[in-house]
């Protein structure tokens, strides 16, 4: 009876270790697009360099530790009623010893840890790329500092997906326009909070072209789930091309268009270049629109049909009702000629 | 027994005295019976939060989930969190402290029995307002955290009755934590001093000293969230002004972190006690358990800001942090190895407690390492609000305090109802409850570092999480089915069980002295302590060797086996039962509701209702007349 417990316990305990080794098999998987054992930018890869030996030395601690468990169990098991183990009440030497090592080890992981604090919080000087990321319930706002527009109306302002240049530091002053956010692309860089009133620093470097994913990290309510973004890094000549298309105005519609807009739309989003169409920063800039791939916070693919439904009702793409100040992006009962005249238009904002 | 009073007394208050049914329950001050009162409603709550849990599996078991709609999700992931920790593993150490200390220490009750009372009629009053919001779907939905200004402006009134009804689980909290400070400083038996104490009444003792200090600041905080969404003030909420919502932050984790320590130290104590009865040698390095549990509960002060590295503290403050995080694993890693010194050279029995007690320091060696983690702030930006961190904390408040708190129940039930749950169906509970657990926490890790981000009520497909999610669902409904193994024991051995006697494990300590369940005097005759494991050194000696040697009856150590309770405890005066309590307490959530929807006159009648509990509490007549 007694045998047979004992192995039940040391076969617990192997299930237990063969899972965390399989945690360790599978943890450069496939297809995850957000994962930080995979780091691509600098920043990651600093975060990334300091907790690989810290997990190896935490699972062969684990494995001495789970394993003198084990062996205690099993090898001091009892034998028979009349066992009468030696009454051992400490011992001082021992006890100093098993305090001492792990203080020894973690200071030892303290230091490079400290070193990467610091180098992380530096900011870097010269030719870098200057953004402010504003988070909005449930939409990121990106205002690049350095590119001014040519109408003098301000920095050039663009939503949800960061367009960035390769081997450049790009450094990002994040804030918040309501609740704590937090902004993450974990392929180039560990998160900071978006809090209201105080801006926090973010630096990354994206060294390839490419996409990257990433998303709102703090919880903000309805649809925290649904603020993804994107990080597209270009080639420093096509970064250069994307910005002088983008500080142009956007295309002129129909006079129908216009007038639904400046009913509607206006009240929140952006056009620059339409008649009373600038300023307002309650939702995107949809001067171009369409040069983006995702919408909705990087939910939904940018697609006419897409853009059709979420126009027709926006809450069942996305929940948006139980916003504090009231929906954002409410059903306006358009009708379908209506809809399919905007999806036209937005469509065209390239 | 208690005199009934028979004098007519000038007060208009009678006490009274019955002491079954449902009237005796209500009026009780008995410790014990407060005891059970707190652990069946704890267990009542967990199986709530337990059914919150598996919901949320059930919708996360496949990318873009559509069981529950975002708005209930984030009620329920907010609610489990509230409910596990609040009203399910701290009121679990309650019923412990309640029932187990003033025992462990020879005493016949705790130092305020009334207070007791008061302290479960406040924690009840307090869970039933904050599940009362699901009546008209609005429960809290700012997360267990509450982070502001989010909190102060979520619409609808959850997050509201998460305000006030911390506050009113934060004063049950308070005068319990008085109250048992002031039994363990006063009420210990002759000879029990502090260094005889067992180390589950100083683990109590330190979580004590945690509340009372650690609460006053969270309630701070929630009085200030209550005002700014219910009067419109500016100390959180960014929307009205410039307000500082990271102040909330500091709060709150200062009240958090050693809200940790108040969860996991029971625990500890718990299987402090387990262990060497089950090994049948002493705790190994009795001062060391103690000191290290000190030391955490001093350390614990200083780690808060490490659930806040990603906030913009700046480098100096992060690097604080991180060291005193990392240095907190120092006490707790001696922990460890000197429960691994009492097994090494025992004989050990698998009993269902002793396997629950290996359970805990098995998980908690993983939680703990994973913990340290946290601790590279560089890599922590990567870690934190991912379900990384949502598996570290499970491993040590599930794997930890849960499996901990299982093992107390399975140790102290025959002392509680006299009755032995079955081995064979707790060995079942056990080891589907730690394949259950760990098919569910596992996999988190793994997501985590994959980068899947907590208090998401969906995640979309092609991001590699699917499959691991839907392990972790199918771990939590093994989880589930423990819990029912666990049930299906008690509804078995309640009738049918095993008789217990007073000293069914061969136990150490002075509860197992007395019969089983115990009187309600516990002790016939005040006992004696001479030593540390008093009732241990009564029935064994140590020869020259340090091998143990029965004391045969009678011997010169005194007689083995139960002797306090032997004596039919005539005259002695046990306090007596008071309505006034239940009916103190019974105005808090009535306040509570008033204040949420503001309507104030139902606020003034909670409030007459509590001070007239109060004022009559003062003046209701002791039953013991001569004086």
């Amino acid at each position: 009876m007694t045998g047979r417990n004992a192995r039940r316990v040391r076969r617990g305990f192997w299930t237990a270790l063969l899972t965390l080794l399989g945690l360790v098999a599978v943890a450069c998987a496939k297809n995850a697009p957000q994962d930080t054992l995979a780091p691509v930018g600098p920043v990651a890869e600093q975060a990334d360099n300091l907790f690989r030996p810290v997990f190896w030395i935490a699972t062969v601690i684990f494995v001495l530790v789970e394993g003198m468990l084990v062996y205690a169990v099993w090898r001091f098991r009892r034998r028979s009623d009349a066992d009468a183990p030696k009454q051992i009440h400490g011992n001082t030497r021992l006890e100093i010893f098993w305090t001492i090592l792990p203080a020894v080890l973690l200071a030892g992981i303290g230091v490079p840890t400290v070193v990467t604090i610091f180098d992380v919080a530096e900011r870097p000087v010269g030719n870098v790329v200057n953004v402010k990321v504003t988070g909005h319930q449930w939409w990121w706002e990106y205002e690049y500092m350095d590119v001014k527009l040519p109408d003098g109306s301000g920095n050039l302002k663009t939503a949800n997906e960061l367009v960035i240049p390769t081997g450049r530091w790009v450094n990002l002053d994040v804030t918040s326009a309501d609740v704590i956010h937090s902004f993450w692309v974990p392929k180039l860089a560990g998160k900071q909070d978006a809090i209201p009133g105080t801006t926090n620093f973010i630096k990354m470097q994206a060294p390839a072209p490419g996409v990257y994913e990433g998303q709102c990290a703090e919880y903000c309510a309805l649809s925290h789930a649904n603020m993804l973004l994107r990080v597209i890094a270009h080639p420093p000549a096509e970064f250069d091309a994307w910005v002088n298309r983008q500080v142009r105005p956007a295309v002129r519609p129909s006079q129908g268009v216009v007038d639904r807009f400046v009913n509607t739309c206006f009240a929140c989003h952006t056009l620059r270049g339409i008649e009373s169409g600038g300023g307002a920063t309650i939702g995107p800039d949809l001067t171009h629109f369409a040069s983006r791939g995702r919408f909705a916070g990087s939910v939904l693919e940018l697609t006419a049909e897409n853009l059709a439904a979420w126009l027709d009702n926006p809450d069942a793409l996305k929940p948006l009702a139980d916003h504090p100040r009231g929906p954002t992006m409410p059903d306006y009962g358009l009708t379908r000629e209506e809809i399919d005249a905007m999806v036209a238009y937005l469509m065209s904002l390239e | 027994m208690t005199t009934a009073s028979v004098a007519p007394r000038t007060t208009i208050f009678a006490r009274p005295t019955t002491k079954t049914g449902v009237w005796g329950w209500l009026t009780t001050v008995d410790h014990k019976r407060i005891g059970i009162l707190y652990g069946i409603t704890a267990m009542v709550f967990f199986v709530l939060g337990g059914l919150e849990a598996l919901l949320i599996r059930l919708q996360l078991a496949r990318p873009n989930g559509e069981v529950l709609s975002a708005d209930v999700y984030n009620q329920l992931f907010t609610m489990h969190g509230l409910t596990m920790i609040f009203l399910v593993v701290m009121p679990l150490g309650a019923a412990f402290f309640n029932y187990m200390m003033p025992i462990m220490l020879g005493a016949r009750d705790v130092a305020f029995p009334r207070l007791n009372a008061f302290s479960y009629w406040t924690f009840l009053g307090g869970g039933i307002f904050m599940y009362s919001s699901f009546f008209i779907n609005q429960a809290p939905d700012g997360g267990w955290f509450g982070y502001a200004p989010l909190s102060t402006q979520l619409p609808g009134h959850g997050m509201t009755y998460y305000a006030l009804g911390l506050i009113i689980l934060g004063i049950s909290s308070t005068v319990a934590a008085v109250n048992f400070l002031t039994t363990i400083v006063n009420m210990r038996a002759p000879g029990m001093s502090l260094m005889r104490m067992p180390v589950f009444v100083w683990m109590t003792f330190v979580v004590q000293f945690l509340l009372v200090f650690a609460l006053p600041v969270l309630t701070v905080a929630l009085f200030q969230l209550f005002f700014d969404r219910a009067l419109g003030t500016q100390f959180f909420n960014t929307a009205q002004g410039p307000a500082n919502p990271v102040l909330w932050q500091h709060l709150f984790w200062l009240f958090g972190h050693p809200e940790v320590y108040i969860l996991i130290l029971p625990a500890m104590g718990i299987v402090s006690e387990i262990l060497p009865v089950f090994s049948k040698k002493p705790l190994f390095g009795y001062p060391v358990v103690v000191f290290s549990g000190i030391a955490i509960g001093f350390m614990g002060w200083g780690v808060w800001a490490h659930h806040m590295f990603a906030v913009g503290l700046g480098p100096v403050a992060n690097t604080a942090f991180a060291l005193s995080t990392m240095f907190i694993a120092v006490p707790t890693g001696v922990k460890i190895f000197n429960w691994i010194g009492t097994l090494w050279g025992g004989s050990i029995r698998f009993k269902t407690p002793m396997l629950f007690s290996l359970g805990f320091i098995a998980m908690f060696i993983i939680g703990g390492l994973s913990g340290v983690t946290h601790a590279i702030v560089p890599h922590d930006y990567q870690q934190t609000d991912t379900y990384y961190i949502v598996a570290h904390f499970h491993y040590v408040l599930f794997g930890g305090a849960i499996f901990g708190l299982f093992a107390g129940i399975y140790y102290w039930w025959p002392k509680i109802t006299g009755k032995l749950l079955d081995e064979k169906v707790g060995k079942v509970h056990f080891w589907l409850m730690i394949l259950g657990f760990n098919l569910t926490f596992a996999p988190f890790h793994i997501l985590g570092l994959q980068g899947m981000a907590r208090r998401t009520y969906r995640y979309p497909e092609n991001y590699g999480f699917d499959f691991w999610n839907l392990v972790s669902t199918v771990g939590a409904f093994i989880i589930a089915l423990s819990l029912l193994t666990f049930f299906y024991n008690v509804a078995k051995t309640r009738k049918r069980g095993e008789t217990a006697g007073a000293d069914p494990w061969d136990g150490r300590t002075l509860e197992w002295t007395i019969p089983s369940p115990p009187p309600e005097y516990n002790f016939a005759e005040v006992p004696v302590v001479h030593a540390l494991d008093d009732f241990w050194h009564r029935k064994y000696v140590e020869d020259k060797e340090g091998r143990l040697v029965r004391v045969p009856a009678g011997g010169q150590n005194g007689e083995s086996g139960a002797e306090h309770g032997d004596g039919h405890g005539e005259g002695i005066h046990m306090p007596s039962q008071s309505y006034m309590p239940l009916i103190a307490s019974i105005g808090l959530p009535v306040v509570g509701w008033g204040l949420t929807f503001e309507q104030w006159w139902l606020a003034i009648v909670g409030a007459i209702i509590t001070f007239t509990g109060l004022y009559a509490w003062a003046l209701e007549p002791a039953t013991e007349e001569e004086h």
